[in-house]
Parts: structure tokens; sequence; C-alpha cells
């Protein structure tokens, strides 16, 4: 579901992975076919038409598959229509892999309920940090034995300010050159408030910590109110600032915060990093695509590989 | 024993959970010719044994020292830490927003009123003039074990004067 950056992506690089594509819906229509789908053909009438075909957009959720990939735009509380999609799978038995951080944010402890009362499983890597296998990771060290997870988790926010601070420029111009780029968005204010990197701390905390948490449990501050003058300061002194995700000791915060110029948080561009403290083995980090279409499609992808057979 | 052979000391203490133990633990600090300078209760923090941990900042020359932490154990005193280090983590915080018109100064003074820090060095960057919003880095060295503390003091300061603060990261262990 979903045929934006990443669903597009994951429709392309299926075949390469051994998977076939049964069905893909955008926002306006569907294209369904048990013997898998033209893709190149559909995505070509994407772009020229604006939609990938004219069935009704549910009837993707009825088509033959062995798991549904989620990747329709992020939504906060209710986190439709991405929870109804994840829903309608896990009724028939069918696995769920996320792009989306909605449903996994917001309202995790159902989405378990769910998939406890199913053969099918929702696995969501996608969501957090794209392309950086944290959460198979997490899973492989243990999740009771990860003390604290720390990151930049928001390339957006992660230019806007690694640019200030090497060019001496303010907030408002390094926006502009970012959304010109095509780093930001028209409308920013997901990633510069940092609400996009505390939907992923959530989701963190529900993995770390068995459930319990939406945006509501996070303490959340962006990056509109540093101006150029503060990071030139902490330049001076060998530091500079990064919008830091933070999940330690049940707590999720996430703002700007000081660290060392040349330390491992200090990414630098849109790259994000993620660090892991953990019981035995002391220090993980791991940095590279937070976000991208492929980068994104190839964590999806690497979920599908790890879920078993239906049926 | 000349004036300048006195030097700052901070001991840990670990006290009974009762009326009357702080006073009973403070006095043979003043009858062996300490000069108390801080007490820092760590309400809330009972130790694995059920006692309250108390910091206890005070000046005394290295031998009155002696006396005054063999004293406090003859008095049953479990005293945990006793070391010449008065102010151990250096702590860097940016602070940004009206900083002038808020009185900067009094800003630091009300940060090292909570007994816990002292202000090292302060840099204000205010690039279009002091009307307008200027970011100040603000170096101070704090007691060890009193970090959080101590930023939850310049939270709640800075809170107050409507400041933004960015607070460093504790990153376990990384350079
Ligand atoms: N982009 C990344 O790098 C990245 C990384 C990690 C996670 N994610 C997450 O992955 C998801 C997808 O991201 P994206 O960048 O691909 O977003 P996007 O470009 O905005 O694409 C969203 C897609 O969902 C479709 N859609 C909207 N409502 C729908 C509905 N009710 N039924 C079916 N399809 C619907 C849209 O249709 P139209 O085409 O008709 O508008 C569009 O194709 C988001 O939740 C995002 O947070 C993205």
């Amino acid at each position: 579901m979903g045929a934006g950056a990443v669903g597009r992506s994951v429709a392309k690089l299926a075949g390469e992975y051994g998977h076939t594509v049964t069905a893909l819906a955008d926002s306006s229509g569907a294209v369904v076919d048990a013997d898998g789908i033209d893709v190149a053909a559909v995505l070509a009438r994407k772009r020229g038409s604006g939609t990938v075909g004219d069935a009704e957009v549910a009837t993707a959720l009825d088509a033959p598959y062995d798991a549904l990939v989620e990747a329709t735009p992020t939504t906060l509380s209710d986190a439709q229509p991405g929870f109804g999609h994840v829903e309608a799978a896990l009724e028939r038995d069918r696995h769920v892999v996320l792009a989306n951080k909605g449903p996994v944010a917001e309202r995790y402890d159902e989405v378990r309920a769910l998939a406890a009362d199913s053969r099918g499983e929702v696995l969501f890597e996608a969501a957090v940090a794209g392309a950086i296998p944290t959460l198979s990771t997490i899973d492989s060290l243990g999740p009771e034995r990860v003390r604290a997870v720390r990151g930049v988790l928001n390339g957006t926010a992660n230019f806007v300010l690694s640019r200030m601070a090497a060019e001496g420029l303010d907030y408002e111009h390094v926006l502009a050159e970012a959304q010109d780029l095509g780093v930001a968005e028209a409308d920013p204010s997901f990633d510069v408030e940092g609400t996009d990197a505390a939907l992923k701390c959530v989701i963190l905390a529900n993995v770390l910590y068995d459930g319990g948490y939406t945006l509501a449990d996070a303490e959340v501050e962006g990056i509109r109110s540093i101006p150029g003058s503060a990071l030139e300061l902490a330049a001076e002194d060998g530091r500079t600032v990064r919008l830091i995700g933070e999940v330690s000791d049940g707590s999720v915060r996430v703002g700007p915060r000081l660290v060392p110029e040349n330390g491992t948080l200090a990414v630098t561009g849109t790259t994000n990093i993620v660090q892991l403290e953990t019981e035995h083995a002391g220090q993980l980090n791991i940095s590279g695509a937070g976000a991208g279409g492929p980068e994104t499609a190839s964590a999806v992808l690497a979920d599908v590989g790890r879920l078993p057979p239906v049926d | 024993m000349s004036e300048s052979d006195v030097r700052s000391y901070t001991v840990r203490l670990e006290l009974q959970d009762e009326p009357g133990e702080l006073l009973r633990a403070l006095e043979p600090i003043a009858d062996n010719g300490g000069n108390l300078l801080s007490i820092f209760h760590e309400r809330g923090n009972v130790t694995p044994r059920g006692h309250i941990p108390v910091e206890v900042d005070m000046e005394a020359t290295p031998e009155r020292f002696e006396g005054i932490v063999e004293a406090l154990r003859d008095a049953g005193v479990n005293v945990i830490r006793a070391g010449s280090e008065q102010y151990s983590e250096e702590l860097v915080v940016l602070l940004v927003g009206h900083l002038v018109d808020t009185d900067l100064s009094d800003t630091l003074s009300r940060i090292e009123d909570c007994g816990n820090a002292s202000i090292d060095d302060v840099a204000l960057s205010a690039p279009d003039g002091t009307d307008e919003l200027s970011s100040a880095r603000v170096r101070m060295d704090t007691h060890a074990g009193a970090v959080e503390e101590t930023l939850a003091t310049v939270r709640a300061v800075a809170d107050r004067k409507g400041l933004h603060v960015v607070e460093p990261l504790a990153e376990g262990g990384d350079a």
C-alpha cells in the first residue's frame, strides 16, 4: 500500500529479492494481478496519469499476497490509513511490513494484540532510520540487553544543523537551501520540530520496553530556536549541536544537544546514526542513510525476507 | 599550620533516614576545625542499604580533614568517599534567547546559587545587537554525581526567563 518514494522502490526491487508484487495501490487507485503486476508498466502509468490503476484502492487489500508492505504517509493519533491496512492484513493471517511509523508509534499495543491473534507477523525495520538495521540489531542483541539508544534520526534536521555550523548561516537560509535541494519538504515541521525523530524513538521504546509508548510520552524539542551564533560558540569550544533522540531508563527525549565536533554522533549532511549502549557488547554505532526510496526499500525487503512462509 | 593550607574537600556520607541524623553527622566537622561550605542532600535517592546519601563540602587543612573523617567514623557515620576535589565534572551548556534583557549575570548567579556548580567562563554572542536573540556558552564545574541536578537547575532558571538550553549529551564512554 502506497506508491510514493518507498512503495515504488519496493515494487521495483522486489523481483531482484525473489518476490512477486501482486498488488499496488496509491491514494486513488489500485492494480491487482495474482501472477504479478508488470511493475515497470504500472510505474510508467503512475508517472503519466498520477495513479497506478483503475481498480478501487481497497481491492489491493483483498488481493492474494503473503506480506503487505505498508508505505502510506505517517500520521499521528489514529495512524490511519496505515493502521487499517495492518488490521486488514492480520485479520487475513497475512504478514505486514511497515515503512510507515504511525501504527507502531501511536498504536503499538493494538498492533501487537492484533498480531497475537493472527498467524501473520509484523516487522518495521524501515520505520526506524531507513536503511540502518536498527531493529534487527536490537533483536539479535536481545532488547533487554540494550541499555540505551541514542542517535541522529532525522536527515533533514541534521542537514540543516550541519550546514548552519559549516557555513555560518542562519536557520531560515539553510532551510530554504534544503528545500531547493529536495532535502526538506515544503512543510518541514515534522522534521525540524523533532516529531519524526520522536516517532522513531517511541518505536524504539516500544521495542525495548515491550510497548506502552506513544508520541505523548516523548519530550520533544526541535531545532528552530538554534541561531547560527549558538553553533559558532559551540564550534569555538570543539563542539557542535545535533538533534539527538535518546531512549534510556524508560524515557524518550528528542532535542538539540551539544556533542563533540569530531565525536561519533556528529554526523554531517543527511546521514543518520544509531548508537546502542549494550550490556555485554559495549557501544555499537551504525550510521548510514536514514531515508531515500531504494535505501528504505532495502530495509523493507530485508524484513520481507525474514518472514516465515504463510499457510 | 598556615591559612594557605586550607583546601576544599567533599565527603559523601550515608545517613540513616532518622530525624537528627544530619545534625549528628555535621557536628564532628565543626568540632574538628572544618568550615562547612555546602550540604547536598540527594533527596529521593536511597542507597541499596536504605541509607540516604549526603554530599558535604568543607574547607579544612589536610591534617584537620583527616581528623574530621576519623571523628565522623568514630561517631558511627558511614563515610563513603573522602576526596580533595571539590568540583570534578566539567559541564558546558548553550543558552539561547533574550539573554541581555533577562539579565545574564542574574541568570548565572542563580545557577551558582544551587550550590552544585561554579561557573568557569561565559562567552556571549549577540550578532544582531543585544536587543535581539543572543547565545551564550556557559562552562561550569560541578560535583561528580551532581550533573543531573545542575542541569535541572539550569533548565528551571532558563525556563523562568524563557530561555532555551542546549544541554550536553552524556555519551557513555565516547570521545
Ligand atoms: N521516504 C523515506 O525515505 C522514508 C524512510 C522511512 C520511512 N518512510 C515512511 O514510509 C512511508 C512512505 O514514505 P514515502 O516517502 O514513500 O511517502 P510518499 O512519497 O508521500 O508516498 C505515500 C504514498 O501513499 C499513498 N497513499 C496515501 N493515502 C493512501 C491510501 N489511503 N491508500 C493507499 N495509498 C495511499 C500515496 O498516494 P498518491 O501517490 O496517490 O499520493 C503515495 O503513493 C511514510 O509513512 C514514511 O514516513 C519513508
